[in-house]
């Protein structure tokens, strides 16, 4: 991806974030706190016959982090559980430096340049940590 | 001042440490005193007939004394080695105050104490039964007598807090409130982590109960601190580690005896190289002079905040705290945005709450950059922090 057009989806999504809104109880809710870092958010999901219908979040972030959690919201709601853990799978590959499907993944594409700065790896897979917790809940 | 006696500035030239209140740079000399017991005196403490363990054993021990004058206190004897300030702090509350202490006894501290001032009262409340309150601070967040007199009962029998706070900076009035503490029966436990290091410490004069340090905020190594306590207090305190080095006897019979202060808290070997280096770090401070290095450091804070006062989008939440501290963030930058972007040009800010996780119920930010100024920083360094901070208009085209 071209780096100016990187950066436009980053600070896009980190300025104006998607779903960036505070939700009650008839959402599932997580909370990743980054261990070595202060990003802190929460993710709510709404998730009916394993489909998710609605998510949304809220937190404190950087612009990394709350620019990928916007950019994951988008992707994921409409999809299956099962089909948003595939994008995941997917993302976690790219930020791992593995051959990966780019297809899967569309606007994510922006961090996949994220593995050469360690400590900014982190705050781009917190959405999907986070996600999980969700679907774990869902889960249960 | 002093920065050529500073290795981390030979080896790295263009490096501008502003987070002080983390940890601090070592002068040589504080270096050099532990490469040479590594190298050239080895042996443990209190343990050998051999000239090289005596040699150690004076080292150790006049450390105690060089620690004991530099904090005023009466006896070496009230000056024990420990792990750091969160050693010092969980030693006080478990050791003493766990038997000190009984159900509903109240405890006040302040919702801007470092975790380590904090979590060990909560988890005594848990283990006890007694009540961890929380002072009420002006609203440029300083503690005053007129709003801790506010939430003392009859019940009150500890307050516990930093002399200078490690995010706002502020420094308490701990003189009055322990002559008001004293007074009321009450027992005062000072951390000082962000204290000693910048200002002139006086146990006797103050009149503290107890007091807590770290070797590296102050020049010296890491992995020891300082606990004082005032003799009567300390000679009741119960061990928390039990083994060699403090114990005079025991036999299979189970009958035993422990050592007098201070080798009674301080078993195991413990940090000698740390300590060793510690005693260094006093007498370089000693030698520059408390008093000179507080006044360096607020002419440099007031040139910072002045300077700061230029750009539009810096807003500075403690303009008005009395230490070498200054928070603050980027409007609509979140801090460790602000301080990614600083590490690009090479200048070290720390970003977050600061192990101060009850601060935002004060600052209402949850999180902050925060520059902790120390004898070695300079003018010039601070015209760079300017400089950078003025352009950071491009912060995103920097760090993404």
């Amino acid at each position: 991806m071209d780096n100016n057009l990187r950066r436009e989806i980053i600070v896009d999504n980190a300025s104006n974030p998607f779903h960036k809104e505070t939700k009650g109880d008839d959402f599932i809710k997580a909370n990743t706190h980054n261990e070595s870092c202060i990003d802190n958010i929460n993710l709510y999901v709404k998730i009916q016959d394993d489909k998710i219908i609605d998510a949304y979040f809220d937190g404190e972030a950087c612009a990394i982090t709350t620019s990928a959690t916007s950019i994951m919201l988008k992707n994921i709601i409409g999809k299956r559980v099962d089909e948003a853990r595939k994008i995941m799978i997917e993302y976690y590959k790219m930020i791992n430096e593995e051959e990966y499907n780019e297809e899967e993944l569309g606007e994510l594409n922006a961090y996949s340049d994220i593995s050469k700065q360690a400590s900014r790896k982190k705050c781009a897979i917190l959405p999907f940590q986070t996600l999980e917790k969700t679907f774990k809940i869902y889960e249960k | 001042m002093n920065r050529e006696d500073f290795l981390m500035f030979e080896n790295n030239k263009d490096l501008i440490y502003f987070d002080n209140g983390a940890t601090t740079f070592k002068p040589k000399k504080v270096i050099h005193k532990i490469v040479d017991y590594y190298s050239k005196y080895t042996a443990n403490a209190h343990r050998g007939d051999y000239d090289i363990s005596l040699k150690v054993d004076d080292e150790y021990e006049s450390t105690r004394e060089v620690v004991r004058k530099f904090i005023n206190a009466k006896n070496t004897s009230e000056i024990i080695f420990t792990k750091g300030t969160t050693d010092s702090m969980n030693m006080i509350v478990f050791g003493f105050m766990k038997y000190y202490l009984k159900k509903d006894d109240e405890v006040l501290i302040t919702k801007t104490e470092h975790a380590s001032n904090v979590l060990p009262w909560f988890e005594l409340e848990k283990e006890l039964g007694i009540v961890v309150k929380f002072i009420p601070l002006t609203s440029d967040y300083k503690v005053t007598l007129d709003n801790l007199k506010k939430v003392v009962t009859s019940k009150t029998k500890v307050i516990s807090l930093a002399h200078v706070t490690n995010v706002i900076g502020d420094i308490r009035p701990i003189k009055e409130i322990s002559e008001y503490a004293h007074s009321n029966d009450i027992k005062i436990v000072v951390d000082g982590a962000q204290s000693v290091p910048h200002l002139k410490t006086d146990v006797e004069d103050s009149d503290i109960d107890f007091l807590a340090f770290s070797a590296h905020k102050m020049l010296g190594p890491t992995g020891v601190g300082v606990l004082y306590g005032k003799q009567d207090l300390l000679e009741v305190m119960h061990p928390l580690n039990y083994g060699g080095g403090m114990n005079s006897f025991f036999e299979s019979t189970k009958e035993l005896e422990y050592k007098e202060l201070p080798l009674r808290l301080e078993a195991g070997t413990q940090n000698i190289a740390g300590v060793l280096g510690l005693k260094e770090a006093i007498l370089y401070l000693e030698n520059i002079g408390m008093d000179k290095i507080h006044e360096y450091e607020v002419t440099l804070k007031k040139y910072l905040l002045e300077k700061l006062k230029d750009i539009d989008n810096v807003e500075v939440y403690n303009p008005l705290s009395e230490s070498g501290i200054v928070i603050f963030n980027l409007k609509d930058i979140f801090a460790e945005d602000t301080s990614r972007y600083l590490n690009h040009y090479n200048i070290c800010v720390r970003a977050g709450n600061h192990c101060s996780k009850m601060v935002k119920d004060e600052i209402e930010v949850k999180n902050t950059c925060r520059i902790s100024l120390y004898l070695y920083n300079t003018k010039e360094e601070i015209d760079k922090l300017i400089e950078v901070l003025k352009n950071s208009k491009n912060i995103y085209d920097i760090i993404l």
